[in-house]
């Protein structure tokens, strides 16, 4: 035991020593953060899979080709970014803010805006053209306060009715006229109960019917009153309010009973399988479609969801400038970036998704039927904010949303859904 | 100095898990607390004390009463159920079954999984599809004519928690077996020879010479049950997700935490968590010392 004893001793000096070393580099790491020389770009996001990491590497490889600085990527994968959201809220709340980092354009900013977390980037956008290049409703939807504090890269679009084209031929209907107003939906889905053996409307968790709601509150009553909803004296005790929750609750009738049980995935899947005839999903279906290997037209047709037709409903996603990024300098540089034409044109064909730049080349969009429709209707339409996707709620109404109708699935009181989604409105405020 | 030699190194052995468990456990807890008692409701405000405002606005939401009644519904169905087949497997082994090892090894198996790999399996087992679209168990079902079996499982309002106990009861009861076996295997064999010779049906011996040796092993069960049940998280999120359904404490407090981000309300539940399992824990504590006192142990 002597004779080992010393070598065992130096061996944990050694030990010892390294570990404290670690720590000091960690530290530093986090240290030397504030006099940043702009020669590299820190930026944030939880894009680490599928068609979101690979649009994400076409724009740094890009972005490094033309620029003098090297991208540090800070993604944390898992949890459709919730884990990243509770890393990144560390992160500011210590002061140590990435160049910058991705979230969704619209409300969902608000926490991070009144913590003065973000720098507004009204100047910015003036500098660059941005103010052109946008529609002015959706720099208007995404603004707080009257400035813009995120640079929007892509849009995706939340109100699409998706439908399975023979399902419909087996009950009578006409494939290529999809119903068009609220009404007519629940007559097609009478119609499929009636003369088929399919689920009429296909649905998945609890979240799925939130998003099924933002389509039927929308196609109920229209882009106007429900752009209303969101402002801040919004009214939801109104009887035009319970006629949508009414159609709501009609239309929840021709679901699946495992419903609850399913994600989105299945549901979409449900379609392109024949086994039910239509699903209100956001365009990301597309996305799935293809993997799956299906033809559109064929095996999946789609159209705007029930009496929205016209109005795009969006959710987006853009990257913010954080106050007290280390790289300021280079962080505009990556704004810059993915504002432009060229690196919207890079990201979005490869993430399923359209920029939102209206001057973009249709070229870079022409493989995808889905995507050439979605432009085309982008570029004429009005515009709507998604809220469940965060366009128009922060996460405590989202959350106070999400419990109503949780809550509502249980034990189908109406009433008390429309008096808790007013109570949500006004707590809010 | 003679004494100080005796009781010092053991002191500054154990000294550094004093502190830490002193700073990252109670101190943390009592952190909790104190931020359960504000109303920081954003995670930028310093937040000031209100006393226990939190705890009585927590019972004025419809979401948490619910999620009270699940996890009161899932306590009860998983900490009897995994008694019950726990004692029962641990009754078929003690009475000398061929094969005695490979079965315990078998029971035991599902200890070493984790609650998220269980709950993937069972969720597609207990797939709520009605009849005509079955998977899972009602398939099996339908398949052996057992129709009435078919039912929606963990979707239903009110009751639905009770299935969701049951993935929980098929990963523990394993392990509550051992623990009766061993509880089994340590009444003396004299006493139930004398009580044969006393003339007790095999029945008799149990329910009235093992048994009642068997208190402190229900109870040593009861408590790792049921504490469990009450801070359940991983198998709910992997069955059903974050939906309203099948909500429980821990569910709705991630939710609070990481979601809405409104520490004081996650803080209040989390303390009424922890005062749920101490309600369970500390009695078992102050028995146990007691009894060891008793027994000259301590």
């Amino acid at each position: 035991m002597r004779n080992i004893s010393p070598a065992l001793g130096a061996r944990w000096k050694v030990a010892g020593a390294a570990a404290l070393v670690g720590v000091l580099a960690a530290t530093a790491c986090g240290g030397d953060g504030g006099g940043g020389d702009d020669s590299e770009v820190e930026v944030f996001s939880w894009w680490t899979g599928g068609g979101e990491a690979a649009g994400l590497d076409a724009l740094i490889e890009e972005f490094e080709a033309n620029n003098d600085i090297s991208f540090v990527n800070a993604a944390v994968a898992g949890g459709s970014g919730t884990n990243a959201q509770a890393v990144l809220e560390g992160r500011l709340q210590s002061q140590d803010p990435p160049d910058s980092f991705q979230g969704h354009a619209g409300a969902e900013l608000r926490d991070y805006i009144e913590a003065d977390y973000l720098e507004p980037l009204d100047d910015f956008f003036e500098e660059q053209g941005l103010n052109d290049a946008y529609p002015d409703q959706l720099l208007d939807q995404a603004s707080y306060e009257g400035s813009v504090y995120s640079v929007p890269v892509n849009i995706h679009r939340s109100n699409v009715l998706w439908y399975n084209p023979s399902v419909l031929e087996d009950a009578g209907l006409d494939p290529e006229a999809p119903p068009e107003s609220v009404e007519d939906f629940v007559a097609a889905l009478e119609q499929v109960e009636e003369e088929t053996d399919v689920i009429p409307l296909s649905v998945g968790a609890q979240w799925t019917v939130d998003h099924l709601l933002e389509s039927v509150l929308l196609g109920s009553l229209g882009t106007e009153a429900y752009n209303a909803l969101w402002e801040p004296d919004a009214d939801w005790s109104t009887a035009e309010v319970s006629d949508a929750l009414d159609d709501f609750a009609t239309i929840m009738e021709f679901t699946q009973e495992e419903s609850d049980a399913e994600d989105w995935q299945e549901p979409s899947q449900r379609i392109v399988d024949g086994e039910a005839a239509f699903n209100i999903m956001g365009d990301w279906a597309a996305g799935f479609f293809d993997e799956l290997e299906m033809t559109p037209g064929e095996d999946y047709m789609w159209a705007a969801s029930p009496g929205t037709d016209g109005t795009h409903m969006w959710l987006s996603d853009s990257f913010t400038l954080p106050v007290g990024a280390p790289n300021e300098g280079a962080a505009l540089e990556w704004l810059e970036f993915v504002g432009s034409q060229e690196g919207q044109d890079i990201f979005n064909p490869l993430k399923g998704s359209i920029p939102a730049r209206t001057d973009v080349d249709p070229a870079a969009y022409a493989d995808s039927e889905y995507l050439t429709w979605a432009l085309e209707e982008w570029e004429s339409s009005e515009l709507a904010g998604s809220f469940w996707h965060g366009v128009t709620v922060d996460n405590r109404w989202k959350s106070d949303i999400d419990t109503a109708l949780g809550l509502y699935l249980q034990d189908d009181d109406l009433e008390t859904l429309q008096e808790q989604l007013a109570q949500a409105a006004q707590e809010t405020e | 100095m003679k004494r100080a030699r005796a009781w010092l190194p053991g002191l500054l052995l154990v000294s550094p898990s004093i502190l830490l468990i002193g700073v990252f456990v109670y101190g943390l807890i009592g952190w909790n607390f104190r931020l359960a008692l504000s109303d920081q409701h954003n995670p930028i405000d310093d937040g000031d004390f209100v006393g226990f405002a939190n705890f009585v606005a927590l019972w004025q939401e419809a979401r948490w009463p619910a999620a009270v009644g699940n996890a009161v519904v899932f306590t009860v169905v998983f900490v009897g159920g995994a008694l019950v087949m726990g004692w029962l497997l641990a009754l078929l082994l003690d009475k000398g079954i061929k094969g005695e090892s490979t079965l315990r090894t078998i029971y035991l198996a599902p200890m070493a999984v984790s609650f998220i790999a269980t709950g993937v399996v069972w969720r597609w087992l207990m797939n709520p599809a009605p009849a005509d679209r079955a998977t899972g168990l009602n398939a099996l079902f339908v398949n052996l004519n057992l129709d009435f079996l078919v039912n929606s499982w963990w979707t239903a309002p009110n009751f639905g928690m009770a299935a969701m106990a049951l993935p929980a009861i098929w990963q523990l009861s394993g392990y509550i077996m051992a623990l009766f076996l061993a509880g089994f295997r340590g009444v003396s064999e004299d006493l139930r020879e004398a009580a044969r010779v006393d003339g007790c049906s095999e029945w008799q011996v149990y329910w009235h010479v093992v048994m009642p040796q068997l208190r402190p092993v229900t109870l040593s069960a009861v408590i790792i049950l049921g504490h469990m049940s009450l801070k359940v998280f991983d198998l709910i999120i992997a069955i059903a997700g974050k939906q309203i359904v099948a909500d429980v404490p821990a569910v709705y407090m991630w939710d609070m935490v990481f979601e809405v981000r409104d520490p004081a309300k996650g803080a209040t539940i989390a303390a009424y968590m922890l005062i749920a399992v101490a309600a369970f824990v500390i009695p078992y504590l102050v028995w146990s010392m007691r009894k060891e006192r008793s027994e000259g142990r301590a």
